[in-house]
């Protein structure tokens, strides 16, 4: 018997007035599971993740994390697209704000950030500000706030799309090392094709505006997976397989 | 990574910075001196400080009761700011109905509410408080208000998806979020207080920078009154300083994280 999925999108419908974004888009993760959702840029991925998280109320359809529907008590950690370290916060500091959010004392929450940085690999890092790191510290710095919660499941919106490519590979590799030992349930979000082959299980791909879901393809390649495993003749296949359905 | 500028660099700016008061103040003294006015009617820059250190004792003793009532009218405005920009955040209707109030504040000139006060409440220190505090606390307020307003909204959602109320929001998020631009609000508001303390006191004291300007200008003494008037400038360029100085102290974060962007 098949666990059920640890996040559920079900037939969700939502429009901006009369502008249907997202047209009953069904969705599932299983615990433990890397997928990722492609589509072309302004399709209405955010828009997906704005109901999941809450910000945003559907039209109709359902949305549940670990089995819970009601909006301010699903579980998940969330890294929202863009920069959204606070500039007056040290790293550790800024790794600690959604646990002081969340009720927890500025001490224990500093004192779990600081331990989250060190097995991380970013001890040395905890006690700089924001603006005195590269692009792709400040996104390793984001990860480890949104994960700093303990939750299992991660809803991660395009976290490598302001990268230059050299940096996306190591923060693409760093990121998926740490999966392979905490196995979190990953939704990511990217419209970067290759990127979604390399670290997913199973993916997505969407039409744009509205939003539904073309095809759900599986990505039958060995774990743990390396960068040059893109380059191969399966994978190849594979890409070709989602750039088909993405042109649909 | 560290771009604050070296010690050289910034002698350089002050010099750059000084260069306008010096031409200023070097051309007046030309005029002053070859031009077709008596001295009485336009003194020298010279004359000015000569004279201004001569009564030093009398300017000092005005300085003082004027700088109790900037600092605490400021004072209360800024509490007062920060009481009422966290009432209006708190409740977005009770915005739309004070703020035309606030706005209106504004537009009540000084010179003609300044004798009003005296009637109401006298010649004491209060009166003289309540004009600075009237006239420094709305650029405070309105800058809080626009403060809260960058606040991010991504960051919002993130902070109420972990379950934060209202209080936490504001305490982790919006307030921070609001300090460079309350910053601006309080370097702007700061100018205005020497001088609202002058007007204040214009309209009846028994001592201060208006009681000495108005001994010294009923006696034609026009080197007196320009000598009250440079430590008037002087003052309000102090204040103005020492804010920027607080700000640097509460967020060192900010000029840095501003270069880095450039």
């Amino acid at each position: 018997m098949t666990p059920p999925p640890r996040v559920a999108v079900r037939d969700l419908r939502f429009a901006f007035g009369s502008r249907l974004v997202l047209d009953g888009v069904t969705v599932d993760v299983m615990p433990g599971e890397f997928v990722s959702v492609v589509a072309a840029s302004g399709a209405g991925k955010s828009t997906m993740f704005g109901v999941l998280t809450g910000a945003l109320t559907a039209s109709s359809g359902t949305v549940s994390i670990d089995g819970t529907v009601g909006v301010g008590d699903r579980p998940f950690g969330w890294l929202p697209q863009g920069d959204t370290l606070v500039p007056w916060r040290t790293v550790e500091r800024n790794v600690a704000l959604g646990l002081e959010a969340s009720g927890q004392s500025a001490r224990t929450a500093r004192t779990h950030a600081r331990r989250l940085l060190a097995e991380f690999g970013l001890a040395d890092v905890g006690g700089a500000h924001p603006h005195q790191l590269s692009g792709g510290m400040r996104q390793r710095v984001g990860f480890a706030r949104t994960v700093a919660l303990g939750r299992d499941t991660l809803l991660l919106d395009e976290p490598f799309g302001a990268l230059d490519a050299l940096t996306r590979t190591d923060l693409q590799m760093w990121l998926l090392r740490l999966w392979e030992q905490r196995r979190w349930t990953i939704l990511l979000i990217t419209h970067d094709i290759r990127e979604a082959v390399l670290m997913s299980d199973r993916v997505y791909v969407m039409s744009a505006r509205p939003m539904a879901v073309t095809a759900c393809v599986t990505v039958d390649l060995d774990r743990p997976r390396t960068p040059d495993m893109v380059l191969g003749r399966d994978a190849a296949a594979i890409e070709a397989q989602i750039l088909a359905a993405l042109r649909e | 990574m560290d771009q604050r500028p070296t010690w050289a660099a910034r002698i350089v700016q002050a010099l750059v910075a000084g260069t306008g008061v010096a031409v200023f103040v070097a051309a007046w003294q030309a005029y002053a001196v070859l031009g077709p006015l008596e001295p009485d009617v336009l003194p020298s820059p010279a004359r000015i400080a000569e004279a201004g250190w001569a009564d030093r004792e009398s300017l000092a003793r005005n300085i003082w009761p004027t700088m109790v009532e900037v600092g605490l009218g400021f004072g209360v405005a800024v509490l007062a700011a920060f009481v009422v920009s966290v009432l209006l955040d708190r409740w977005r209707p009770a915005r739309r109905a004070v703020l035309p109030l606030l706005i209106g504040s504004q537009t009540v000139p000084i010179i003609v509410l300044a004798p009003l006060v005296v009637i109401w409440f006298g010649f004491g220190l209060g009166p003289k408080v309540a004009i600075v505090a009237l006239v420094t606390f709305f650029p405070v307020v309105v800058a809080l208000l626009d403060g809260y307003a960058t606040t991010d909204r991504t960051l919002t959602t993130l902070l109420e998806t972990v379950g934060a109320g209202w209080w936490r929001r504001f305490r982790l998020l919006r307030l921070p979020s609001a300090l460079p631009v309350f910053f601006t609000g309080v370097r702007v508001s700061v100018t205005y207080a020497v001088v609202a303390a002058v007007f204040a006191e214009y309209a009846g004291a028994e001592s201060g920078l208006a009681v000495y300007l108005r001994a010294a200008q009923s006696s034609r003494r026009t080197d007196l009154v320009l000598a009250a008037v440079v430590v008037i400038s002087v003052v309000s360029v102090a204040l103005y300083v020492s804010t920027v100085l607080l700000q640097r102290r509460v967020m060192p974060w900010y000029a840095d994280s501003r270069r880095s962007q450039r």
